[in-house]
């Protein structure tokens, strides 16, 4: 492969993407997770891994219910219940709406929870453990939330290897400091 | 649609820069649109970027970051080595292609 291609410096040459804007404006994004349920943990995944493919620093903070997604034990199983969700419809049927009842039977979210996980993968979008590997290697901070882990009685060797500390809210408030924030 | 003159040629290209002809592309051409985005390729860079390519053609859309590593077994750390910071659309652009739509 050659380079010596000529090129013709007019103005109109300099056209080029203007690929890192954002970097030098030392954008940053601070995502706030507490939820644990499979359909409240891909909105921060999908928007952290978009926001690093952009160049932007991201940082996730697991609070809550949201310690569901990195503690090994659980974060392979979240799921989806669509219990109090009155916009559950079935898959393609827009109007048809489903029983709230309906929710609460045995078997009712293991149920809908395979539906969705099939959904998200026919996409070809990761589940929640490769996921965050990915943002992880994308160059995401994760980091898991103090009081929730002295809650619940779980230390670092509880959570994965990606979570780079158990910090108090006032150490996340440092480190994102001038982040644009999401609370999820 | 603006047009610019890249390695010699004039190409038309949409309003943030990117060819709008993928045919238009060469590989030489992909040398050229690497350096002016500061990017010198290496036989490592032109795993992905043939990827793209024939990709594309045979999709019909430019593959998403996950799907260039899931398809040629590259890491996106790796991925994020070779285009820093954005990718996704380094990856497109040297490969002549419109950015990817996909969001993950």
């Amino acid at each position: 492969m050659t380079t010596d291609v000529t090129t013709t410096m007019d103005e109109e040459v300099s056209f080029v993407p203007s690929f890192d804007d954002e970097a030098e404006s030392g954008r940053k994004l601070a995502i706030i997770c507490s939820k644990g349920n499979l359909d409240m943990a891909y909105p921060a995944l999908i928007l952290g891994n978009a926001a690093l493919g952009e160049g932007i620093e991201v940082h996730l903070f697991f609070t809550f219910w949201g310690f569901d997604m990195i503690n090994k034990k659980t974060q392979g199983d979240l799921q989806f219940s669509y219990l109090g969700n009155t916009a559950m419809h079935p898959p393609g049927m827009f109007g048809v709406h489903m029983p709230q009842g309906m929710a609460g039977l045995p078997g009712m979210t293991a149920a809908t929870t395979k539906m969705m996980k099939k959904q998200i993968a026919d996409l070809d979008v990761p589940e929640v453990p490769e996921f965050l590997e990915m943002i992880h290697a994308s160059g995401g901070h994760l980091w898991a939330c103090r009081m929730s882990a002295d809650m619940m009685k779980l230390h670092e060797e509880d959570l994965i290897d990606e979570v780079e500390g158990i910090i108090s809210a006032s150490d996340f408030m440092e480190i994102t400091d001038g982040a644009q924030l999401l609370f999820i | 649609m603006p047009t610019t003159t890249i390695a010699g040629r004039p190409l038309e290209v949409n309003e943030e820069g990117f060819l709008t002809h993928p045919d238009d592309w060469t590989e030489d051409l992909g040398v050229e649109l690497a350096r002016l985005i500061g990017i010198e390729l290496t036989e490592a860079h032109w795993v992905p970027i043939r990827f793209l390519r024939t990709d594309h053609a045979a999709m019909g859309e430019t593959p998403t970051l996950r799907r260039v590593s899931t398809q040629t077994g590259i890491d996106v750390k790796t991925l994020f080595g070779l285009f820093p910071k954005k990718p996704a659309k380094k990856m497109a652009y040297v490969a002549g292609l419109p950015k990817p739509k996909g969001c993950v």
